[in-house]
């Protein structure tokens, strides 16, 4: 007697046998055709037929009866919401059972219907059960206050349950508190702007108490909820870590985690002098050491947190390598991780250890692990500098073993170690162009032909060897091509006597038969440099280069203090901000370490607090990221470039890899013909004054059809971070052309002038098309409107978010940064509506992997009027269909860049909310078209 | 969908797909364009959860091999056909452990009060009599101080065991020096006591456990202040403590592999020998000892002749398999023999490494000992009883 009998009848007309079934007088058999349901339910057939004779059972004084009903109902009442109502007055009456586990059912069960109708009869006994006097049902109504407000948050709010739950933190039951914290935690997330978990020194007592009493998963909640709170000093501080530290010896790995991030936390706020500091460090290594001998899926998460916590304070793990050796047979993805932090861990100390171990890895079976062993010699060559030696002739060691991709792996990495100690090890040289033949990843083949020209000196057949990849030039890929041009040229500098006639052959092949602008660019200018000054020339290619850094792929210091407040969580298994890949509409604040503050002089409210935070806390600024910043400045602000001296401009920039950088300022110069500079569409190069993007504004009011909508301005870069240059902005697109309205007012006290603009580089490559135009000085106090034309032909860069734009103003000021989101509208070209067939075509051959749903809700349009209102921002409808009396519109938009959207919107009628689903090659934009669609169906 | 709903049906069996990696390395969190995938691989089954938005990852991995635990409590093992047989049950106990993504209950005694496991006796006493599986009280444990413990326990023999079990986790290099060498261990209790039995347990050598997890009945502060564990046992089977030592030079080595594998550049045949002996025992004997190591590739076959037991290989996975038993230090075990190559290959890459298991009975390798155990709050008088084991954990010695 199995239950796998219910999974058998597969005969027809068994719906029809299960109606009646369920109809029978007999207990005993209405029970088993239930269970019959339940499981058919369990495997996906569709049993909703069955809906009221399985709501007829549900008024039984037998418990598993009930309790299977109710599982039936809380999957199929969605889609029968009238049926659904049927069972409401069992739930009122089992509301007011005298068994406590029958009106805790009871409401659960209410709360998981996801019916308005119902929803509106659940008030009245929800509002009871979170007074009764039985603890477990009073925990089970603060859950359904969580449910209640996914469905209808305005009803949660008008009701006034919220208050109720923020009542229930007082509670004398824990297990209440730790669930009504739960789901103040869950509606908070849903508005992080509301105050609902306001939390303060006495509501934090009483939840410190109850974490000591509640189950595991209440402690969870609980430090969860602590976490996000600051203590007003360091006192405090100190207070809370020592009674969340015995949750550090808890058999849940979760609980130890989460009470690891809220000392990881508060820890910040704690001097380094104090005794305490030293004894809650020391605190922090057993427990995450043994998360390491939990189950493989464990290990991961805790492997990916103790990744960004050896970032954060190495000082922690420090004497704890070996825990993180790798194990043969620990699965592949616990390998890569724990190979990761031992990198970051190596130290002098113990970089023998290391690289014992690491040679071990290199002779493994996975290739993987094997690539990221050997890669991580090098890295430790690199990190630590008296193991360079040991390092490079283990290296050595693995490339005679001749096993392919090892060699490859291994020359990549012995191209770093010459940059980070020139002239130390060439005499490896010769061993590596003994595998020279054997390369076949462009990685690979570029390092190798970069360490040829380099010591190009030092190799008496540089020229045969550069020759020889010069025969199947065009089939190699852009990195080998550029390398080799650049080697080559080195080469050339080096022995000019020899190779003119290989330098003139590589130069016409970079700049005349090939189609790559990079390639083609960077040919050019080395060919003026070494026709005009072969002096600069020389300078500029032999230039010395940077040190490379320590420490590679590091996190960026802004984000690992945010990451450091997310540990835990998806983010921090991830090692991106929740806001990177969170769904929906649901906004997530930015959260960040608390300041140290000292109890003496802490005069400061908390909230005023972190205005001395960590730098970086204000993320719309563009943060110290040393690279971006570094692209910026190179950018040349001047209006008009002025031209630097070449050489000069190029020195500055240091590696001869990165001239490709310093292209940009380059391809200005009025004497030199270069292709990017002619692809600059003429109309949009002409200055475009305020008054004639007035003229736009005003048609784009009349007629709703002749421009895509435009958002109301909003201030970007606020005069408190500006030295009184507040610069308020929205983009537009109007026929064809895309602008950045702005408008700049002077706050200062004095005049502003020598007004410039330039963008980072960014997704889609908006980049000013004409300079920024300030006719007249802009005095105290006074407002200017500008247009600024954009164009798409810029350098791309993938910026996160996709619309993320980063952007510098001059005056004669200073410099500013400041970072805005555009609406991605701007983009769709006007030619973006596709052929019906050809949708149908791409429709079915963009893999469904790449689909996207979205909701958009609250939109009182009829099809036609979104239709129109789509067209006019570039949205075209390509068909019409009805089904069902559901209008469906299919829709196809370009962007600027190419890439095609296709889209099928769902509008009911009567029905506020439709349905969208994108299908794109580029599946990361569907979320900013959606994002498109909200606003202009919206505006 | 509710937003951080882990749907309890999604906790069906995917059977391990067999795609182009091995089902355990199929990482546990899978981004999907609306939905994480967190998921456990048990028993040759995915458990998975289907989370929406920022949860702690986890929660909802730790809540799923509870999953699994309960499963395996309720049914004995837990595999596909016996959660197919058990479907509605299954049903049962994931709407009692999980609400709307918060969990209910996941203690296995409050559950069982819930929702009693399956037997053959209750199968037919309820076809009989018509009651059910499913509880109609509240659980009393749900909501008092001690929710680990129902009240109103009664037996008529009173008993309190202990197991305190060690594995060895170690990498042994080449030439026989540890490289590494952990020890977990765990006190597995089963407690079987009338009422409500307030018991401590102290040990020997406390100062051996300085990285422990407890279950949540022992009271922390007697344990930081006095170094004894004291607490009220939940009923039946639990884990009371789990520790690990890590201290290199407090873990003891008990076996070593004398290993010469050979794979000669030239011929196509290679030499193979391993032996196995005791090492740092306390005079205990080492017991289930088994041998296994993945071949190189490039092995066609082998053939080798033990000394005692018996060894498997298998060509197409090229695993090698020897079962020792028992070791008897007068005169050890041996495996020798020669490797078929194949012809005309290099010499294989990798060395292959060796695994071992075994066991040693009454014996802690660490040297943790309990000194006494005490029952305060009832009169009767217990038996009680402790074993010691110790077993290799991830036992791994490179050649």
């Amino acid at each position: 007697m199995t239950d796998s009998k219910y999974f058998t009848t597969t005969k027809k007309g068994e719906i029809f046998e299960l109606k009646a079934e369920l109809n029978s007088d007999k207990k005993e058999k209405k029970k088993e055709a239930v269970k019959k349901v339940i499981a058919s339910m369990t495997v996906g057939k569709d049993v909703s037929a069955l809906f009221p004779d399985v709501v007829n059972c549900m008024q039984t004084d037998n418990l598993e009866l009930k309790k299977l009903v109710y599982l039936y109902l809380m999957n199929y009442a969605k889609s029968q919401p009238d049926m659904a109502i049927m069972a409401v007055n069992t739930f009122v009456k089992d509301c007011e059972d005298p068994n406590p586990l029958i009106r805790a059912l009871a409401v659960r069960t209410m709360g998981c219907i996801r019916v308005d109708k119902i929803t509106e009869y659940l008030c009245e006994p929800l509002r009871k059960c979170l007074k009764d006097e039985d603890p477990y049902v009073r925990k089970t109504a603060a859950v359904c206050v969580a449910k209640l407000h996914d469905i209808n948050a305005q009803l949660v709010e008008d009701q006034g349950f919220l208050d109720t739950l923020k009542d229930l933190i007082s509670d004398s039951n824990p297990m209440v508190v730790a669930n009504a914290v739960a789901a103040l935690s869950e509606i908070a997330e849903s508005h992080p702007s509301s105050n609902l978990l306001d939390l303060n020194p006495q509501s934090i007592n009483k939840l410190l108490t109850a974490l000591n009493e509640c189950t595991e998963w209440g402690q969870i909640f609980i430090l969860d909820c602590l976490a996000n709170y600051t203590p007003k000093d360091d006192r405090e501080a100190q207070s809370i870590c020592e009674r969340v530290t015995p949750r550090l010896s808890h058999a849940n790995s979760a609980v130890v985690l989460s009470a690891v991030k809220v000392l990881m936390k508060f820890m910040e706020m704690l001097s380094k002098d104090l005794d305490y500091y030293g004894t809650l460090l020391k605190k922090l290594a057993p427990p995450l050491v043994t998360l390491l001998s939990a189950e493989p899926e464990l290990q991961y998460v805790a492997l990916r947190n103790i990744n960004l916590i050896v970032q954060k304070r190495p000082e922690i793990l420090k004497h704890e390598m070996k825990v993180f050796f790798v194990k043969y047979n620990d699965p592949i993805y616990v390998k890569l991780e724990k190979l990761d932090i031992m990198i970051r861990l190596a130290s002098q100390a113990n970089i023998a250890q290391v690289l014992a171990e690491l040679k071990e890895y290199a002779t493994e079976v996975d290739v993987d692990f094997v690539r990221k062993a050997v890669r991580a010699i090098g890295r430790c060559a690199i990190k630590v500098e008296q193991s360079a030696e040991r390092c490079v002739s283990t290296l050595l060691d693995l490339i005679q073993t001749k096993v392919n991709y090892v060699v490859q792996e291994a020359i990549v990495v012995i191209k770093d170690i010459f940059r980070k100690y020139p002239n130390k090890y060439e005499s490896v040289i010769a061993t590596l162009c003994e595998n020279l033949d054997s390369l076949d990843e462009p990685e690979a083949r570029a390092a190798m032909i970069w360490i040829v020209g380099e010591y190009a000196e030092r190799i008496d057949n540089a020229d045969e060897l550069l020759e020889s990849f010069l025969e199947g030039f065009h089939d190699e890929s852009t990195q080998v091509q550029l390398q080799l041009l650049t080697a080559i040229v080195k080469l050339f500098l080096k022995k000019p006597t020899e190779t003119q006639e290989l330098v003139q052959q590589v130069l016409s092949l970079a700049t005349q038969d090939s189609d790559n602008p990079d390639l083609r660019d960077r040919g050019y200018i080395y060919w003026r440099l070494l026709s005009t000054d072969p002096v600069a020339a020389k300078e500029v290619v032999l230039a010395e280069k940077p040190l490379i850094s320590e420490e590679t792929d590091l996190i960026e210091p802004t984000l690992l203090d945010e990451l450091i407040c997310y540990i835990g969580t998806l983010a921090s298994v991830y090692h991106k901000p929740p806001s990177a890949f969170v769904e929906g509409g649901r906004g997530v604040v930015h959260k960040s370490l608390p300041p140290r503050t000292a109890s003496s002089e802490s005069t400061e409210s908390p909230e005023t607090a972190p205005a001395g935070a960590p730098p970086g806390e204000q993320l719309d600024v563009i943060p110290t990221q040393g690279d971006l910043l570094g692209d910026l400045l190179n950018l040349d602000l001047g209006p008009p470039v002025s031209g630097p001296p070449l050489a000069t401009s190029s020195v500055q920039m240091g590696a001869v890899d990165l001239l490709g950088g310093g292209l940009d300022s380059l391809i200005g110069a009025p004497n030199f013909v270069a292709p990017p500079a002619a692809t600059v569409p003429a109309n949009l190069g002409a200055p475009m004054g305020s008054g004639l993007s007035d003229l736009f504004d005003l048609t784009s009011g009349v007629g709703t059809l002749s421009g895509s909508y435009v958002a109301p301005k909003a201030v970007w870069l606020p005069a408190m971070k500006a030295k009184g240059l507040e610069i308020s902005g929205t983009f537009t697109r109007q026929v064809g052309s895309i602008s950045m309205d702005l408008q700049l007012t002077n706050k200062a006290l004095q005049v502003m002038t020598d007004f410039a603009i330039q963008f980072n580089r960014n997704s889609f490559g908006l980049a000013p098309a004409a300079p920024l135009q300030v006719h007249a000085p802009l005095s105290p106090n006074q407002t200017v409107e500008i247009s600024l034309p954009l164009n798409t032909v810029g350098s791309v860069m993938k910026m996160e978010p996709l619309n993320n734009l980063q952007v510098a103003v001059k005056n004669n000021i200073d410099v500013f940064y400041f970072s805005t989101l555009y609406p991605l509208h701007i983009l769709f070209v006007e030619d973006g509506k596709m052929d019906r067939q050809m949708f149908l075509a791409t429709w079915k051959d963009i893999p469904n992997e790449n689909e996207a749903q979205f909701q958009i809700r609250d939109c009182p349009l009829n099809a036609e009027a979104v239709s129109s209102r789509l067209q006019s921002s570039n949205i075209f409808t390509v068909a019409k269909r009805n089904v069902e009396g559901q209008d469906m519109l299919y829709q196809s938009l370009k962007l600027t860049n190419g890439i095609w959207v296709l889209a099928e919107l769902r509008v009911q009628p009567g029905n506020p909310s439709f349905t969208l689903s994108l299908k794109c090659r580029a599946p990361e934009v569907s979320q900013h078209v959606y994002q498109a669609y909200e606003t202009i169906l919206k505006n | 969908m509710g937003c951080r709903r882990r749907d309890p049906l999604s906790c069906r069996m995917l059977r391990g797909e067999e795609r182009a990696t091995e089902a355990e390395n199929v990482p546990p969190v899978i981004p999907t364009p609306h939905h994480y995938l967190l998921s456990v691989y048990r028993h040759k089954i995915f458990f998975v959860a289907v989370v929406q938005t920022e949860v702690p990852p986890l929660f909802v991995i730790e809540f799923l091999h509870r999953v699994v635990d309960t499963f395996q409590d309720y049914f004995g093992v837990c595999s596909e056909p016996v959660i197919k047989d058990n479907v509605v049950v299954v049903y049962e106990v994931l709407e009692e452990m999980l609400d709307n993504g918060f969990p209910l209950a996941t203690e296995s005694n409050i559950l069982k009060e819930l929702i009693k496991p399956p037997t053959i006796l209750r199968t037919v006493v309820n076809t009989i009599t018509g009651s059910t599986n499913v509880g109609d009280q509240l659980p009393t444990g749900q909501l008092s101080v001690v929710p680990w413990r129902r009240t109103g326990v009664k037996y008529t023999n009173n008993e309190a065991y202990f197991d305190v079990i060690e594995e060895i986790d170690a990498i042994i290099d080449k030439s026989g020096s540890t490289i590494t060498a952990e020890i977990q261990g765990v006190i597995d209790a089963c407690v079987k006591l009338t009422g409500m039995p307030d018991l401590t347990l102290s040990f020997m050598n406390p100062r051996l456990l300085d990285d422990v997890s407890f279950h949540p009945c022992v009271r922390f502060k007697r344990w930081e202040s006095e170094r004894i564990l004291s607490f009220i046992p939940p009923d039946g089977n639990f884990r009371l403590l789990s520790y690990h030592v890590s201290a290199q030079n407090l873990v003891a080595i008990p076996v070593y592999v004398k290993h010469s594998i050979s794979f000669r550049d030239s011929s196509s045949l290679g030499r193979f020998e391993i032996t196995v002996g005791p090492k740092q025992t306390m005079g205990k004997t080492i017991e289930g000892v088994t041998v296994t190591s993945q071949m190189p590739k490039g092995v066609l076959n082998m053939s080798l002749t033990p000394s005692q037991g018996t060894h498997t290989f298998d060509p197409v996975t090229k695993m090698l398999s020897w079962d020792v038993g028992k070791i008897n230090p007068q005169k050890l075990p041996s495996l020798k023999g020669t490797m078929s190559l194949q012809a005309g290959a290099s010499k294989p890459d990798e060395n292959p490494t060796i695994n071992l298991q075994f066991k040693i009975q009454q014996l802690a390798i660490s040297g943790l000992k309990v000194n006494r155990l005490d029952m305060y709050g009832e009169k009767y008088k217990p038996f009680k009883g402790i074993k010691y084991m110790t077993k290799a954990g991830k036992f791994q010695v490179r050649t």
